[in-house]
């Protein structure tokens, strides 16, 4: 008998180059039949030692580097990693400046939950909500580049503020992304959530207790599909994050379906919060006061000698950091994203760790596959929405 | 549940997508048939950098080399020159000027940080995004490269109007 069983099973490697991995994910698998038995994530394909390069770049660039990591969302890596420093500087944002992270952040949330629709129906065998997934998210790429001029690599925000106020109509067109999106929220329910196809291939997979969900470490949607109920937007808020109005989304079932129903019901908060963000636009700053670390108005630095000279000492040596260190987590679109930051006073990092929610949310992946089938692995995969920039980094 | 009740379930998901999925057919493209048709970029956009000139056609450039010194990726390389000739014989606007600038585009990750450092507003952003080539030696652009009167502007982009809107309407650069 068991000498049987052993010989009926047979490993298997999924990826690196597996379309549904989300990048270059490899899996081990060890199949008996079509059951999975054993299910070993192996990752590294993508590391790029960026963690490393932070301690040779100035503490303003290296926001470029987190765009990088996850590449779906990088206003939020930008937002964790300037407020990380901002922390060890003391500095005050002003309140434009907050409301601009807010707004940006959020269109950003619902454009990577569009991509993880869009490629997570496509998993599954739904062709088309990928296209119209991806045309709200054009829109949403389209107001990030006339804000910042990157559309994958923003970069937009800095330390003590942002690049640059928003473009002139950016509000209207805002407005105008935001009326037609109840529309498309409406053709995706009909589309996927409404699909008994869909939803046999979603319930009742890929189930995770709410206990392992906390043991794993599981942050984010993947969590709170588990009946936890924890976002840091309110929990631990940052940027302001505790005025605005917006509900947590919980379900309580734990599988696939639990989780796919979170981010449906995040994206229309997402939508209530740019929404409220819109309205409390008022002019004003968008740079902090502190000369030493901003870099001066343009037109300021060409009149005046001492922010010429502040300008010049900014982007030639850096600023000093104050000696410390501190851990600031946000939540991303997909978790608990953490940034761990020692100074040790000079101009450039000693060390900077990021807690990525990707790599936590994929180690939780054999618990929720093992004796599940082998066709529902990229349902379960499609349902983390992990990133590989951002576990390998 | 039976098979039947099943199948009938199923098929009725699926007319319900395909009728979503048919009734996109009449309404508005949102696909851009690049390159045959330009596709539109944002006007703070970041493409190939662009060096510029005052209006007399004399480089802003005064070598400074904070461009190169804000570069995250180290891809900036300047020579500077002085150059104490009056203005009307120089090349420069002012007594000094960068004899060769180039930029590696091997490196370029088009952050913008060179634009923002820049005193003189000699660098700034074009909007040539088409900058594959098939030799990685010419990835390595060079003054005839970036000067503004000496770039090539592609013609398969156009520049949207920041204060319209910049979905549908167009300023030609
Ligand atoms: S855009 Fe960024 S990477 Fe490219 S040359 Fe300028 S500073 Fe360097
Ligand atoms: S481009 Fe601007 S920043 Fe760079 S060397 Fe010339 S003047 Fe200085």
């Amino acid at each position: 008998m068991m000498d049987e069983s052993l010989d009926s099973q047979m490993t298997i490697s999924m990826g690196p180059q597996h379309p549904s991995t989300h990048g270059v994910l490899r899996l081990e698998l060890v199949l008996d039949g079509e059951v999975v038995v054993k299910a070993k994530p192996d990752i590294g394909y993508l590391h790029t030692g960026m963690e490393k390069l932070f301690e040779y770049k100035k503490y303003q660039q290296g926001i470029v580097i987190t765009d990088r990591m996850d590449y779906l969302n990088p206003l939020g890596n930008n937002l964790a990693y300037v407020m990380a420093a901002e922390k060890l500087l003391q500095i005050e944002i002003p309140p434009r400046a907050q409301i601009i992270r807010v707004l940006m952040c959020e269109l950003q949330r619902i454009a990577s939950h569009m991509v993880w629709l869009g490629t997570h129906a496509l998993d599954i065998g739904a062709m088309s909500p990928f296209f119209f997934c991806f045309r709200q998210r054009e829109k949403i790429l389209n107001l990030i580049e006339a804000a910042s001029g990157g559309r994958m690599t923003p970069s937009y925000f800095r330390i003590g503020g942002l690049m640059m106020d928003l473009p002139a109509g950016f509000e209207r067109r805002v407005k105008q992304f935001l009326e037609d999106f109840p529309a498309a929220m409406d053709q995706f329910e009909t589309l996927v959530s409404g699909n008994t196809i869909w939803q046999s291939r979603t319930k009742e997979i890929g189930y995770i207790s709410k206990e392992d969900a906390i043991d794993w470490g599981l942050t984010g949607p993947c969590l709170r599909g588990s009946g936890v109920e924890l976002d840091l937007r309110r929990h631990n808020p940052y940027t302001g994050y505790e005025t605005y109005d917006f509900e947590i989304p919980v379900e309580n079932d734990g599988d696939v379906w639990a989780r796919f129903r979170v981010r449906m019901r995040e994206l229309y908060e997402s939508a209530k919060i740019v929404r409220q963000a819109l309205e409390r636009l008022k002019p004003g700053p968008t740079k902090a006061d502190a000369p030493k670390v901003v870099l001066p108005d343009r037109d300021d630095m060409r009149k005046h000698m001492d922010s010429l000279i502040h300008h010049f000492l900014i982007v030639a040596e850096g600023f000093n950091v104050p000696e410390g260190e501190v851990y600031m987590p946000i939540e991303a679109s997909k978790g608990e994203l953490g940034v761990y930051m020692k100074s040790n006073g000079g101009p450039k990092p000693e060390r900077v760790h990021f807690r990525g929610p990707s790599f936590v949310n994929l180690s939780a992946l054999p618990d929720m596959s093992e004796g599940e089938l082998i066709a529902d692995v990229v349902a379960i995969i499609g349902s983390l929405d992990i990133v590989l920039g951002e576990i390998d980094r | 549940m039976s098979v039947i009740s099943e199948v009938l379930r199923s098929a009725k998901a699926v007319i319900s997508g395909m009728k979503t999925t048919i009734s996109q057919i009449p309404k508005e493209k949102w696909t851009v048939q690049y390159p045959d048709v330009p596709v539109t970029v944002q006007p703070r956009y970041r493409g190939q950098h662009l060096l510029h000139v005052d209006e007399m056609g004399k480089e802003k450039c005064v070598a400074c080399y904070l461009c190169a010194a804000a570069c995250p990726s180290d891809c900036i390389y300047i020579e500077a020159e002085d150059d104490p000739r009056p203005y009307e014989d120089r090349i420069g606007r002012d007594e000094r000027y960068a004899k060769v600038y180039n930029i590696d585009y091997g490196r370029c990750i088009f952050c913008g940080y060179c634009v923002e450092a820049c005193p003189k507003d000699a660098i700034t952003h074009g909007y040539n995004f088409e900058l594959s080539v098939y030799n990685r030696a010419d990835l390595l652009k060079t003054k005839d490269d970036l000067l503004i009167t000496k770039q090539k502007q592609s013609d398969k982009y156009r520049v949207a109007l920041s204060s319209e809107d910049v979905d549908s309407e167009f300023k030609e650069v």
